[in-house]
């Protein structure tokens, strides 16, 4: 490793050519602010600017915001947060809240990082809620149901990565046609009806608790960890940033872009089978109108949590803060007995403070590769 | 008008004058002179003094190898890029333009090799993007549409209808219109780049006799080609730049001798330094066989061997074929007919996983849009075709990536030596570093190399070099594809010349030099017809 190199020098900018000193101002702002990164040495990066630190740099922005929306409760019904089994319920409601849409948002992050986009989650979600719920699959029990909520997703994914990979439709229009194409084959399979489900163990996963903490919340945390290490610790997660990040480049490296997109949405798809038997289990029913528009929350989740819409970054952290920030929200808004009209008009007004910090950072990016673009003869 | 009637082709027909011509031109003056212009972009000193005078009515030509700084130079004259010094003399007044609009305001027009056209709108509101005739905030449609038939039908293209869409239209439309938008400017100086690279031989005819019109109005037109008949034909007088650097100015085009030309291109002003060549090399067991290659419209019918241990190099101009012929070697294009084999077996058409499998690593033409995940760490970059050799059941191993990439790291002697910054820091060498250092790891037997030393400035070049003969000592092969023909000829065993889609030399390359290189590369005539 770097570390043995014994020539170390401490003042790390004689070390580079002198074209590589410019930093982008996200970078060169934190310089400032890290305390111990002087002593570094040539091989040494400070944390904060190896592999991860970027992102947890973002990661702990959207902390921030977390702590101010906090902070707002606090300051508007202290009689509230002054108890503090309310407070601590209070978590767990906004958790449960974020619970479905947070297992459909780790599948629409991996897409994103790999460079597409999914706007049939919801719908998948409903087709996976009703076709585990049809008479004929409960009568396979519990084991059953989720089995088909899992298959189902997973399949209407795979359709959607076939039409993308080797149909080259473009994503926008391949899951906008899906989104459309799905939610109608769940309202054929239920007759427009909703579908009461009977089965005890499935509506018991919404309403069990393990030492205190419910089952939905395990099951989110489960997916996240999961989601967690297969983006930063396989060669799956390698393979989406690959991808994401510059097709060509994994192309010609090698990579099998085509099958690997497929896999993306397959998992997408895997995901909201997940979030469908929990969906299924919350209302104890299922119908074709059911995970309405989740697609834009996952999307804007993912954004806000520093997904980059073009592919190639992102982080699962950021998306899940980035469910539970809007959660978060929707739950100030309810112990304060506020309209849901002017919440959305808040969650949109965040959406667009998120991306235009982003856009920020981004095109101090561009413009720091187009100051050392060599255009040549 | 004597002078337009003097000049006026026989072929001709339009009637009335091609243009207006600008009320105040002198045929003669000197509408343009820049001295000692330089310009400079991070690692590369694109401009190192240009000297240029461009005359009204006269038909200049600019000659310099790839890199010689024709493409920077075009763009400081459009106004696309700004001068960090040195003086542009417009029209008498010293002149700088901030940005494209103010280039073709001041009269300026630019066609661009690569044509900046927007496809989907039509062929009226291209020639007349950004500067519509309009009423109120309206575009007067009518207005447009008529202008642009009356400029199209003196360009001799009537036919083509003002409410086409452009890309419906094939490549010589596609320049007509952008010719187009240059007159619907009142254009004093139009600047063409190689625009006769898309054109069969006919449509090269009809765009001297438009050339010759314009010149004839007092326009005064730079144009850039590779072809040297056509500077002959087409050209008043001759600019020659090597190196950032005016090498000549102003010789006449029709009597200055080709070899005077291209020793002008060639006069090296830094020698490279080459690695010496072993005695055995080329006596290795054949590791590529490629015979019979074709794709349509790139290249047909190629044959080429690689040994183990040689370095095969292959020279030829932009257009020629090569990068692709590269690219369908190592599976990235399909093959229309042909076989590739790799150490007797013959390759899977199209499988860029299959050549990689069978031992080739490519470093692909262009780095940062092919090559490199910019904002990941030099790491990652280094071990992005082997990652998945490193990992186990699936889950990669960090440690391990990084303790090869540093290995590699430290035989490259990449700097700055830390492989978990990003790559996007690193300067274009130690970039391309990266990228090669990619195909140490795992077990390439055949590497290919697409322009590995663009951008890359002389210091790193000659360590690049340095690399690469050291792992063909190491019994790989190589096959480099250059438009530096000093490089291919300094570097590689061997040296195939590619014209136009064809093999039309093959040589050790002792036997070879840059002048006779060049001729072969350059000797290609319109009259030849296109590639198969």
């Amino acid at each position: 490793m770097s570390d043995s190199t014994p020539t170390a020098t401490p003042d790390r900018p004689e070390a580079l050519p002198p074209q590589s000193s410019p930093v982008d101002p996200a970078v060169a702002g934190a310089v400032g602010k890290g305390p111990a990164h002087g002593s570094g040495g040539t091989g040494q990066l400070s944390w904060w600017r190896g592999d991860g630190g970027e992102g947890t740099r973002r990661n702990l922005g959207l902390i921030g915001v977390l702590v101010v929306l906090i902070l707002i409760g606090i300051a508007t019904r202290p009689d509230l947060y002054g108890d503090s089994s309310w407070v601590w319920n209070n978590i767990l409601t906004i958790l449960k809240l974020a619970s479905v849409v947070g297992v459909v948002t780790v599948g629409m992050t991996f897409v994103i990082i790999g460079g597409g986009i999914d706007l049939s989650v919801g719908a998948i979600v409903a087709l996976a809620g009703v076709w585990c719920t049809t008479l004929a699959t409960q009568s396979y029990g519990a084991g059953g149901m989720i089995f088909t909520a899992l298959v189902v997703g997973m399949c209407v994914g795979l359709v959607n990565g076939l039409l993308v990979s080797y149909g080259k439709l473009v994503p926008f229009i391949a899951t906008l046609a899906m989104m459309v194409a799905a939610r109608g084959l769940a309202a054929q399979i239920s007759g427009k009806q909703t579908q009461v489900s009977d089965n005890a163990a499935i509506n018991g996963i919404a309403s069990t608790s393990l030492l205190g903490i419910p089952l939905l919340v395990y099951i989110l945390a489960a997916v996240v960890a999961a989601g967690w290490v297969l983006l930063n610790r396989t060669t799956f997660g390698r393979r989406t940033v690959a991808v994401g990040g510059n097709p060509e480049a994994a192309r010609l490296a090698g990579i099998n872009v085509r099958r690997h997109t497929v896999l993306l949405y397959a998992l997408s798809g895997l995901c909201c089978g997940i979030a469908a038997i929990m969906l299924t289990a919350q209302a104890t029913s299922a119908q074709a109108a059911m995970a309405n528009l989740y697609e834009l929350d996952a999307i804007a989740a993912a954004i806000i949590g520093g997904t980059l819409l073009s592919g190639g970054r992102g982080t699962i952290v950021g998306s899940l803060l980035g469910v539970i920030i809007f959660s978060t929200i929707t739950n100030l808004f309810a112990i304060n007995g506020l309209s849901t009209e002017a919440q959305n008009m808040v969650k949109g007004g965040i959406i667009v403070a998120a991306v235009l910090v982003q856009q920020f950072q981004f095109r101090s990016f561009t413009q720091f590769l187009g100051r050392n673009r060599l255009t040549t003869g | 008008m004597t002078t337009h009637e003097a000049a006026a082709d026989p072929a001709h027909t339009a009637t009335g004058p091609l243009v207006e011509a600008p009320a105040d031109a002198v045929p003669g003056e000197v509408v343009l002179r820049l001295t000692d212009v330089v310009k400079t972009f991070p690692g590369v000193r694109a401009l190192d003094g240009v000297q240029l005078e461009v005359r009204a009515g006269e038909v200049h030509c600019l000659l310099g190898q790839n890199g010689a700084g024709k493409s920077t130079l075009i763009k400081v004259l459009a106004g696309v890029h700004r001068p960090d010094s040195g003086q542009v003399e417009w029209r008498g007044q010293p002149a700088e333009f901030a940005n494209p609009q103010a280039a073709m305001r001041a009269g300026i027009a630019t066609i661009y090799q690569e044509l900046d056209l927007v496809e989907d709108l039509s062929v009226a509101e291209n020639a007349f993007l950004g500067h519509e005739p309009r009423r109120a905030g309206f575009v007067r449609r009518g207005q447009m549409a008529r202008r642009t038939r009356q400029i199209l039908g003196r360009l001799g293209h009537g036919e083509i209808p003002p409410g086409r869409m452009v890309r419906a239209l094939p490549a010589a439309g596609k320049q007509i219109v952008s010719m187009a938008r240059a007159l619907s400017h009142e254009a004093r100086l139009i600047i063409m780049d190689e625009p006769s690279a898309v054109l069969a031989h006919d449509e090269v005819g009809n765009l001297f006799r438009i050339i010759r019109e314009l010149t004839a109005q007092g326009i005064a037109v730079i144009y850039i080609s590779h072809r040297m008949e056509e500077i002959r034909e087409i050209g008043d007088r001759v600019t020659v730049l090597k190196d950032g650097r005016t090498t000549a100015a102003n010789l006449p085009a029709r009597d200055t001798p080709t070899r005077d030309l291209v020793a002008r291109m060639t006069g090296r002003t830094i020698e490279y330094v080459f690695p010496d060549r072993p005695a055995d090399s080329g006596t290795g067991a054949e590791l590529l066989r490629v015979d019979g290659l074709t794709r349509s419209g790139e290249f047909a019918d190629v044959s080429l061997g690689v040994r183990a241990g040689e370095i095969v190099g292959i020279a030829g101009l932009v257009g020629s074929g090569r990068s692709e012929l590269l690219e369908t070697i190592y599976g990235a294009r399909r093959a229309h007919a042909g076989t590739i084999r790799m150490g007797g077996h013959a390759l899977r058409p199209g499988s860029v996983g299959a050549a990689v499998r069978a031992g080739m690593g490519m470093a692909p033409e262009e780095r940062k849009s092919q090559a490199l995940l910019l904002g990941e760490p030099i790491y990652r970059n280094v071990t992005l075709a082997t990652f998945g050799r490193y990992a186990r059941l699936g889950f990669t191993d960090a440690g391990r990536e990084r303790a090869e990439a540093d290995r590699i790291a430290d035989s490259l002697e990449l700097r700055p030596r830390d492989v978990r910054r990003p790559v996007r820091t690193l300067s274009g060498g130690n970039q391309q570093k990266v990228v090669v250092g990619r195909w140490l790891l795992g077990d390439t037997r055949l590497l290919l190399l697409d322009e590995p030393t663009r951008g890359v400035d002389v210091g790193a070049r000659a360590e690049l070099y340095q690399v690469i003969r050291e792992l063909a000592a190491r019994g790989v092969g190589v096959l480099l594809v250059s438009s530096e023909v000093p490089e291919v000829l300094g570097l590689a065993d061997r040296v195939l010349v590619m014209r136009e889609g064809r093999m039309v030399r093959e040589a050790p390359a002792g036997e070879l030099d840059e002048n006779t290189v060049l001729d072969l590369v350059m000797a290609g005539s319109l009259m030849e017809g296109a590639p198969a």
